[in-house]
Formats: structure tokens, sequence, C-alpha cells
């Protein structure tokens, strides 16, 4: 794994309640790390500081690259990316909003179009391309926005409760997706999830978050 | 009522038949107009996105007075811009007092509230996960904030359409900076009042059922693209 991920000591509060507290980590492993907990627990907001959406209140967020740290610039933050649990769908065709990370990188017209089709044919919404993608149901959604995700080749994929407000078939697609991902070998992936089935299903290394604290299971 | 009826048969006889001083009020009226929401446009939307995105102190205070300016009277709009363009104005050696270019000038003004105010609220509307998202993706601050305002896009051309209903109806501002000379600065709104006081009534109304059509076609153009935008998608 070139890029690590050091959380160091983090705090976070929300109107005076405390969501995380003093919680460290280390990802320094190929793999899928699955951090498990009930709803509420703190998990979205760890994953969001990890993807560097939101400062911790206290602590450090380090990443590192053959034991450098790198700076938390555009350039760190387009090496990882988070599907959110509600993905944030543009109001555009799938194709587009697939093929957006790439857009904003400057890739070329034709590269483009290869690559947001071979991920579009990976999540299983090839025939769905030139629909707006605000038609979506929730779980093609999560699939896009793995697929939006996955074009960018990231070398960490944050996914926070992938399955959480999707039907039992698209559940089984989109662990079926993130079993491949691991076959492959890259990227990193770090999920949240409450369904501890499936943390066991896909995890190579459980953790948990319990009393605002993260841990190994 | 016969002389109503008289006149709606003349105006048609004159829109069927469409001379060319008719064609060079309607030609005048859609350049000035155009031109004005197009420079409008050009101003109120960046406009609107540094409202939007930048915090600066007084912001609240800001939007207030825009909000106050999107009604605002087009005769002390035309006053204000008469007194700036005058001889004796800051403006007076450019010598735009009675010209198109003055027209436009007064209706930009007009049309500029309407657009920065609404394209700021669709703005403003855009749900904060897309923001998240575009970051997410590796999107810059500037790149961002064009997603947002991509985002926006119907919102903002509802502005835009309220702004072009405002400026191709108004008749006070460019009657006051117009001067509404024959072949020059003669728009349809301004022969409409010119005409109706001759008593000269057919003209007048073949001139309102113009403006009518012309504004019912725009305005359902620029509403079914908008609508067909909305159409594909659940919100």
């Amino acid at each position: 794994m070139s890029l690590k991920l050091a959380v160091s000591n983090i705090w976070k509060s929300y109107a005076g309640n405390n969501v995380l507290q003093d919680c460290s980590f280390l990802f320094d492993i190929y793999g899928t790390y699955v951090i498990m907990g009930p709803n509420g627990c703190g998990k979205s907001t760890f994953l969001r500081i990890c993807a560097l959406l939101e400062e911790p209140d206290a602590g450090e967020i380090n990443y590192f690259s053959n034991n450098n740290a790198l700076k938390k610039d555009v350039e760190l933050r387009r090496k990882i990316t988070l599907v959110l649990p509600k993905v944030g769908i543009f109001n555009a065709t799938v194709f587009n909003n697939t093929a957006y990370g790439l857009k904003i990188r400057g890739v070329k017209h034709i590269k483009i179009e290869e690559k947001v089709n071979s991920a579009l044919d990976f999540v299983g919404l090839i025939h769905k391309r030139h629909h707006n993608a605000l038609t979506l149901s929730s779980g093609e959604a999560q699939r896009m926005g793995i697929a939006r995700a996955m074009v960018i080749n990231p070398e960490i994929l944050f996914l926070d409760e992938p399955t959480a407000s999707v039907d039992q078939k698209n559940i089984e697609i989109i662990e079926d997706m993130i079993l491949k991902i691991k076959k492959q070998g890259a990227p990193t992936v770090i999920m949240a999830t409450h369904d501890t089935g499936q943390a066991q299903r896909l995890a190579d290394i459980l953790l948990e978050i319990k009393e605002k604290k993260i841990s190994l299971l | 009522m016969d002389s109503i009826i008289e006149a709606f048969s003349k105006a048609f006889t004159l829109i069927i038949n469409f001379n060319a001083e008719l064609l060079g009020i309607i030609f005048l009226s859609l350049k000035v107009s155009g031109t004005a929401l197009v420079v409008a446009t050009i101003i109120g939307l960046p406009l609107s996105a540094l409202i939007s995105f930048k915090k600066f102190p007084l912001k609240g205070l800001f939007i207030s007075v825009l909000n106050t300016f999107m009604g605002l009277p087009p005769v002390v709009v035309g006053l204000f811009v008469y007194l700036l363009l005058s001889r004796s104005g800051p403006l007076g050696f450019m010598g735009l007092l009675y010209t198109p270019s003055a027209m436009v000038i007064a209706q930009t003004i007009l049309a500029l509230p309407i657009i920065a105010s609404l394209s700021n609220s669709a703005i403003v509307s855009v749900e904060p996960i897309v923001k998240q998202a575009s970051m997410t993706l590796g999107a810059t601050t500037l790149q961002v904030s064009l997603t947002i305002i991509r985002e926006a896009r119907y919102g903002i051309m509802s502005g835009v359409i309220a702004a072009f209903g405002r400026v191709m109806a108004e008749v006070g501002a460019i009657l006051i900076v117009g001067g509404n000379i024959a072949g020059y600065t003669r728009v349809m709104t301004t022969t409409i009042a010119l005409e109706t006081d001759k008593g000269n009534f057919e003209l007048a109304l073949a001139l309102g059922i113009i403006l009518l059509a012309i504004s019912l076609f725009i305005n359902s153009a620029l509403h079914l693209i908008q609508k067909k935008g909305m159409a594909q998608t659940n919100r």
C-alpha cells in the first residue's frame, strides 16, 4: 500500500456533544477495513474526517507515501475518495455523473469514454448511461456512486454505509462489487456499516467504534 | 364596442402586412432588451456567485438591498440614468442620451438585481451534499463552485426569464433615456404609449398583440427547456 493513513488522537464534537474521543488508528496495509457500530456512533464522522471533508477539533490526520507526510492539498484529495450514504447525485446523465472526477482532472475525452463505460459495466449500469442520474433507485444510485469513485483510480476508497437504504438484491450486488475490488487488490477500501453479517463477509480487518473510540475487533 | 372590434381587425391587417416601420420597432425592442439581458446576466451571475460563496461584512444587508432593487420603479431608474448621461452629468461626455445604448443601460440596471438575486437564491438552495460529492471527487474550490452553479442552472434560468419579462414590458425608463425618437429609439412599449395618446388605437393594439406573442413565445421556449430539465428528475 503506497498510501498510508495515520489517525492520531482525534476528537470531534457537534454542538457540545462529543462524537469521537481520542481515536487513533494506522491504516497501512492493503485490504478491506470495515468499521462497525450502531447508527449514530460516529462512523460517518470518522470517515468524513479521514476523507478530509471535515477537520477534527483536536488530533491529526496524516497521509504518508514512502514514509513522507503528504500535504493536505488537492493532489492528495485526488488520491482518496468517499462515497457518501446519499451519494450526492448531480443533475446530469449517469454517464456525466460518472465522468465528473475525470473531467475535472482534465482527462482526454476518449479516455473518459473508455473508463466510464468500463466502470458502468462493472456496476451493471451501462444500459442506463444516458438516463438522468436523479431517476435512479437508491441501490442504483449507490452503485453509480461507486463507479464514479472507481473511475478516478483512488488509492483509498471510503464507503459510508453503502447498503443502508438499499434493497436485498442491490445489497448483494454491492457486496459482490466490494469483494471484486478486494480481489483486484486495489484500492484499499475503508467502509462503515452497522450490519454485522455484512462486516464479517467483507472485512479483512474488522474495526469497531464503541464509546466514541475506535478499536480492532 | 365597435371601435374595439375595428381596432382589432386593423391591428391584424397591420400584423399580416408586416410593414417596415413595424418590423423596425419590433427588432429594436428585441435588440435593446436582449442586449440588456445578456449584459445583466454576464454581470449578475458572477455577482450572485460571489454573494453565495463568499462571506463579507453586511452580506445580509447587501442581499436585502438587492431584493429591494428587484422592484425598482423604472421611471426612477430612467431619471437616474438620465442625470448620469445628460450633458451636465458625470457621463455626459459620452453623448449616450437618447440613444439605444442609454436604453440598454437603463434596462440592464432593471434586470441586474432580478438576475443576481434569483440566481443567488437558486445557488444557495443547491443541496450541500452536491458540494460534498464534488469535493470527494477531487474538485478544486473553483470547480466546486462551478459545479454548484451548474446544479442551480434551472433556478438561474427562472431569474433570467423574470428579468426578460420585466425589461420587455418596461416603458418608463426607456422613454426617459431614449426619448422615443421615431426610427431610432422607438420601441414597442413606447410606441404603444404614444399611439394610445394620439388615439391611434389600431397600431397600439397591433403592437400590444405582437409584444404579448413574442413574450409568450420566448417564455414558452425557456419554460420548455426548464421543464425538460426538471421532468427528468425525482426532485
